[in-house]
């Protein structure tokens, strides 16, 4: 089927299995491998993007249910020469090791602080209507739907509040 | 030119202590980070050749048995059902493929056939429509229900042990079991196999380039030399990725077929059915001691399974032997065959699994006693290695136990039981950290070019380990260079076969032969200027000897290329090389749920020369991360009828998330081995797992004095405890 697909600010008309999933449009149609495919199943968080400025599970998004909302991936979040906050981050505080799993922690991190902004609570925010604190536990319970086999979350959470501008507390 | 060195005596004086650059061991951040940030480095399944083929695999449902017939595949091109189609993966090092012949089935989910298609979705339909008929046969599946082999060459003793247990003050005898267990990196095995005329192009997933050649090149009928294998970069291993799987055999046999590029990628699924398993572990320890905690008796018996005919077997006592001294030792290894998936490596075999238990064995025996557990360790550190009493390359057991206590607090440590918070028993635990250290033939290259750039080549992988850092970082330093002036190309078979990542080898024995390249190019520029290579000082691209100084690319009339080669010699016999650390946790138990909360860990760590702060640190993180998988989470489970892999996905199978880990610390003791060669370097990629499971799994004894002995501590088990 003729699928339209706005990613990164660029408008794709594709010719489309039906059961083409968001994920294998970016990956296999689109050429943009930046965004992982860990499980395809929503296991993992590989392979999250952002939808509306919202995160989702790409594997878990046919293409054709998407056609009018921006989708950005990781390359749309920064390069190599001009890295976004989080992305310099990550590679200052090494939020990485083998690498597969970090877009999809990028753009859940991109996400995440907005939605900490917007004042949505969380199962470890102490106060559900108050100011949300980016404890250590506060981003660690958030970040959960991204799995990290190396084992970078140590890492992965200084360096999430540190683009974030959080000060003091180890916990 | 070539310098060769094979280890085979001590070196005390460095010649890397002597450089002037400055840029080893800092932590710098990854050379290809930037690439990984922004979604940019591409791994196996991310090229996309013109008219590339989709490919997915067709498992097997059935235990063991034949298949008889494979029907049609409307929608999808073909279904490939070749002979050459291997059964389990290959080993990790193996020279040759592993058995093929899918028509006989040794375990469920063995790969049967590939289905190739021109989309992927018609792919993954037509192989899951697919009509197969089998003849079954019934299978031992339980390794505890059958009479296993205990093969001569692995089982020893010396002394007496019944003895010893009869004649001691204090004694333990106990059983723990851990289960079957993945390495679940996150990157799925996938291979893009490309033929050129009677050449094959793989581009995959590896951790070992030189060997995955040989092995491929063998399950596919060609020679080594019309294979090229590309692995820029891997989304981790872990041991999943030293042999090649059926993706690439796969791949090859269908792109072979259809003339076109073809591409496999496994299903988180297959993953876990094909990828090697931690074999499950039962084992025995039995411990004796005199009053004053000194060990007068050592056994440790093991059983783990594997396939029929499989030569590996998890080497679970490897570190028993020489960790603590006893006259009287035993060790014993049973191998039982059943007809669960293929086991294998899976990250510190051996170790992990083995030391994790022992360092709970100890923990038992040290309240038994009434001996603190770090106390009752550092009493029984041997002098020489026990049985043999050749000396250790580098002990630092004894050091990292003490620095580990006075950093975690350890004196704060309650009797077992005392220390409450709310609903929340808390409790510490410790445990030795032990790991065998290995040397494995390598060979890099580096051309220093007119400009005063170097490139070093070699087919050495980074699976997340910081290889192209650190190799960056030798070659930067030798050469007196800043890191950015050198370029580092790994993964790809055409470059000189390096040891590959495997076994926590991987930096010392690569990182040598690229220093090695670099020295030879440091005797051609002294050759240059006129002095020998031992007076020359090389910093920030100037070359200085006596009062003479030049800038390199000034002194340079053309490019200069170095050979390294690296061989391990008579060190690997005349000394024990390991190396040592300490564990330490403190957790929190639920009185009520019996949930456990892991509020801190510290790992202490000696490997010789850390060649890279930052992501030295990382590889300890990601290892005590697995150790607290291994502890409260991770378990695969074997159904009983047919052994297949009951919890085969990422929401069955539970590794640790982003909630589970707490803030860890990781320190590292000044250490530098004579014995490794001139890099003075030792593997740390494993160390970080060994016995940091048996840390939390004491602590939890000494916040609620449960003795999980069935591994993983999971909440159930935990509850019975505290109820009885
Ligand atoms: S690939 Fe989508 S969650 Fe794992
Ligand atoms: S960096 Fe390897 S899985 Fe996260």
């Amino acid at each position: 089927m003729q699928i339209s697909l706005s990613v990164n600010g660029t408008s794709h008309e594709l010719t489309l299995d039906p059961r083409t999933t968001l994920l294998d449009a970016l990956r296999q149609h689109l050429g943009l491998t930046g965004t992982k495919k860990g499980c395809d199943h929503g296991q993992c968080g590989a392979c999250t993007v952002l939808l509306d400025g919202r995160r989702v599970s790409a594997c878990l998004t046919l293409a054709c249910m998407v056609q009018d909302q921006p989708v950005t991936t990781i390359e749309g979040l920064g390069t190599p020469e001009a890295l976004s906050p989080l992305q310099q981050q990550f590679l200052d505080h090494d939020g990485f090791q083998c690498g597969y799993c970090t877009p999809g922690q990028i753009c859940s991190a991109t996400a995440m602080l907005k939605e900490i902004a917007a004042g949505w609570p969380s199962h470890a925010s102490a106060d559900l209507t108050g100011p949300i604190a980016l404890t250590h536990a506060e981003i660690a319970e958030r970040m959960s739907g991204n799995l990290c086999r190396c084992a970078a979350y140590a890492n992965i959470v200084d360096a999430i509040r540190q683009a974030a501008g959080a000060q003091g507390d180890a916990a | 030119m070539t310098r060769h060195l094979k280890v085979d005596a001590p070196i005390p004086d460095s010649p890397l202590d002597h450089m002037a650059q400055g840029v080893l061991g800092k932590p710098v951040s990854r050379l290809e980070g930037p690439l990984k940030v922004t979604g940019r480095a591409t791994y196996a399944a991310e090229a996309r050749p013109e008219g590339l083929l989709y490919g997915v695999l067709v498992q097997a449902a059935i235990p063991a048995g034949k298949v008889l017939s494979i029907g049609d595949a409307p929608g999808a091109m073909v279904v490939i059902h070749d002979p050459r189609l291997i059964r389990y993966a290959a080993q990790g090092m193996a020279t040759e493929g592993p058995t093929a012949g899918p028509d006989e089935v040794e375990y469920m989910g063995q790969a049967i056939a590939v289905v190739v298609a021109e989309a992927l979705e018609a792919a993954q339909a037509a192989a899951q429509a697919l009509q197969v008929t089998y003849e079954a046969k019934d299978v031992p599946v339980d390794p505890e229900a059958v009479e296993p082999e205990r093969p001569e060459d692995k089982q020893s003793a010396t002394g007496d042990l019944d003895r010893a247990m009869q004649d001691a003050s204090h004694t333990l005898d106990q059983i723990w079991h851990t289960p079957s267990h993945t390495a679940a990196a996150m990157e799925p095995h996938a291979a893009t196999a490309e033929w050129s005329g009677d050449t094959l192009t793989v581009r995959a997933g590896y951790q070992m380039l030189a060997t995955s050649r040989e092995q491929l090149a063998d399950a596919v009928g060609i020679k080594p030399d019309q294979v090229r294998l590309l692995a820029p970069y891997v989304g981790g291993g872990f041991g999943s990725k030293l042999g090649i799987n059926a993706d690439s055999v796969a791949a090859a046999i269908a792109a072979q077929q259809l003339g076109r590029p073809v591409q496999v990628v496994m299903t988180r699924q297959q993953v876990f059915d094909l990828a090697h398993r931690r074999s499950e572990t039962r084992q025995r320890i039995r411990l004796a001691c005199d009053t004053q905690g000194k060990l007068t008796g050592i056994g440790h018996e093991a059983l783990v399974s594997n396939l029929p005919g499989v030569s590996f077997s998890e080497p679970v006592t490897q570190a028993t032997p020489f960790t603590y001294q006893a006259a009287h030792r035993q060790i014993v290894h049973a191998i039982a065959r059943v007809h669960r998936s293929c086991a294998g490596s899976v990250r510190a075999p051996g170790e992990a699994v083995g030391a994790t238990v022992f360092e709970c064995a100890m923990d038992e025996l040290a309240e038994t006693a009434g001996i603190d557990p770090v106390e009752l360790r550092l009493r029984n550190i041997p002098d020489t290695e026990p049985c043999t009493g050749r000396p250790f390359s580098s002990h630092k057991l004894a050091e990292a136990l003490r620095e580990g206590a006075a950093r975690f607090n350890w004196s704060d440590r309650r009797p077992t039981g005392q220390r409450r918070e709310g609903d929340w028993y808390i409790g510490m635990g410790v445990a030795s950290a032990v790991r065998v250290n290995s040397l494995i033939e390598s060979r890099a290259r580096v051309t220093l070019q007119a400009d005063g750039r170097a490139i070093v080549e070699t087919d050495m992988t980074d699976i997340g380990t910081g290889s192209y850092t650190i190799l960056g970082q030798i070659a930067a330093e030798t050469l007196g260079l800043a890191v950015d002036r050198v370029e580092v190309r790994l993964g790809d078979s055409d470059f000189p076969p390096a040891s590959g990542s495997g076994g926590s080898f991987g930096a010392a024995s690569s990182g040598t032969s690229v220093y090695l390249a670099c020295a030879e190019i440091r005797s051609q520029i002294a050759a240059l200027i006129g002095c020998d290579e031992a007076d020359l000082t090389l910093q920030n691209g100037q070359v200085r000897t006596g009062n003479v100084s030049r800038p390199l690319d000034a002194l340079l009339t053309g490019e200069l290329t170095g050979d390294g080669h690296l061989e391990p010699g008579k060190t690997e016999d005349t000394v024990r090389q390991a190396t040592w650390g300490s564990h330490w946790a403190e957790i929190a138990v639920n009185r009520w749920t019996g949930e456990v909360r892991v509020r801190r860990m510290l790992g202490v760590f000696a490997c010789g020369r850390v060649l890279n702060e930052k992501t030295a640190r990382s590889q300890c993180l990601g290892g005590m991360t697995f150790g607290l998988g291994m502890a409260l989470t991770e378990a695969m489970a074997h159904d009983p009828r047919d052994g297949h892999i009951v919890t085969r996905d990422l929401a069955e199978y539970h590794i640790p998330c982003h909630a589970d880990v707490p803030p860890l610390e990781v320190h590292f003791l000044t250490e530098s081995d004579t014995y490794v060669g001139p890099l003075h370097a030792k593997g740390l990629g494993e160390l970080g797992i060994c016995g940091a499971g048996a840390a939390i799994l004491n602590a939890i004894h000494n916040a609620c004095g449960v003795r999980v002995r069935e591994l993983p501590a999971t909440p159930d088990k935990i509850i019975a405890g505290l109820q009885s």
